[in-house]
């Protein structure tokens, strides 16, 4: 008798083993729905809601911001869908769920298309049907027009991708008031300019990453001196935006004083940004780029925030113009 | 008597299971909440239909709505 080899325990063991390697938790469905994303999506949709002149009951107002919410998580599940490929390519996004083998692409597909039936239909009962078309045209927005086109096709990806991501407070707003007005547009002009430094920012100091994934992002196709001069001009073109958000219904002088602090702030880092050359930021290894970031981040936080408290003063009849 | 150690693999799938279930008990939560909400804020009907309620004909005056 030759060597019985490895007994069958030991490769049901094995094949065990490479299961449940591969199936997936909990924790990879709801990575799936791109929570740090969403975060900033029930954050700015919560906004819009909340300083409508037409003020929500408790729980219609709680289910309209989860389903807004919910349809965001529904488009980030579409996305790495159709980005698997160039996810396992780029460092930042190879450990997610489709690209590592945990989540299959079709299960990612349903539950894309899943909830994003579940939020436009509940967001339609919850609140009104301009609120849903408006998620239903985000959500193909961003799946359609941007994943499946734009992102791989031309430079300014980020730019028309940022439509996307600024509807959020003007879907809050439309489902509170039933239409879109003024301070909607503004909410939604003010994302859509911020996005575009904010995520060059990111390109300026992720160079490796996207130029291996082949996206053309703007660094890679025009080069880092013209991203740098793009990122000022985007700054540039946010601050009277700002400005005008705060001498509107939902401004006051609160959010007037918090718009100059933060634009002269904004403004101040990208004239920096665009002043660098490449041997400049590799030597302190981009940490200007990186700190503008951050502070992009905080930025748009404080902004809403601003908005946020104005309304509150505004109530209680302290503020407000 | 001695049982086995659960495997990784269940371990996940219980996981999933009891995530799905709890979120599936929020909606419900969620829905019924909701209901209670618009029916005691107007009429079943209008707010279904997402018709505001002053377009609505008064109750009892034998207009469909």
């Amino acid at each position: 008798m030759g060597d019985p080899g490895p007994m069958k325990g030991d490769v049901m063991a094995d094949l065990f083993s490479t299961d449940a390697a591969q199936e997936a938790g909990l924790g990879d469905f709801v990575q799936l729905l791109k929570p740090r994303v969403m975060s900033l999506v029930v954050f700015t949709a919560m906004v819009g809601l909340l300083v409508a002149p037409v003020h929500l009951p408790p729980v219609t107002a709680f289910a309209s911001v989860l389903f807004i919410a919910l349809g965001a998580g529904a488009s980030g599940a579409l996305n790495m869908w159709w980005d698997a490929d160039i996810d396992a390519k780029m460092r930042r996004t190879q450990n997610r769920p489709v690209p590592s083998g945990r989540v299959q692409p079709g299960e990612a597909l349903g539950l894309g298309l899943a909830l994003s039936g579940i939020a436009v239909v509940m967001l339609y009962l919850a609140a009104n049907l301009l609120a849903a078309g408006l998620l239903a045209f985000t959500i193909f927005f961003y799946a359609v027009i941007y994943t499946m086109g734009l992102k791989r096709w031309t430079p300014q990806n980020i730019v028309i991708g940022g439509v996307a991501g600024a509807f959020p407070p003007m879907i809050g707003w439309a489902a509170a008031t039933g239409s879109v007005g003024i301070e909607a547009w503004l909410m939604f002009a003010l994302i859509f300019m911020w996005t575009p430094p904010h995520f060059w920012a990111l390109a300026l100091f992720m160079k490796e990453d996207y130029s291996n994934a082949g996206v053309p992002m703007l660094t890679v196709t025009h080069g880092r001196k013209v991203t740098r001069a793009h990122i000022l001009v985007y700054t540039l073109l946010m601050v009277p935006v700002a400005i005008g958000a705060a001498l509107t219904s939902i401004g006051g002088p609160l959010v007037l004083a918090v718009a100059v602090a933060l634009n002269l702030w904004f403004v101040k880092g990208a004239v920096a940004i665009w002043r660098r050359d490449e041997a400049q930021a590799e030597a302190d290894k981009y940490a200007v780029e990186k700190a503008f970031f951050r502070f992009s981040l905080l930025y748009l936080f404080l902004h809403f925030t601003a908005f946020l408290l104005q309304a509150g003063l505004r109530l209680s009849g302290h503020g407000g113009w | 008597m001695s049982f086995r150690p659960d495997h990784e693999l269940h371990k996940r799938r219980l996981g999933r299971n009891l995530g799905l279930g709890g979120a599936l008990l929020a909606f419900v939560m969620l829905v019924f909440g909701m209901t209670i909400e618009k029916v005691t804020n107007g009429t079943p009907a209008a707010v279904f239909v997402g018709e505001p309620i002053d377009n609505l004909p008064a109750a009892g005056s034998g207009v469909a709505p």
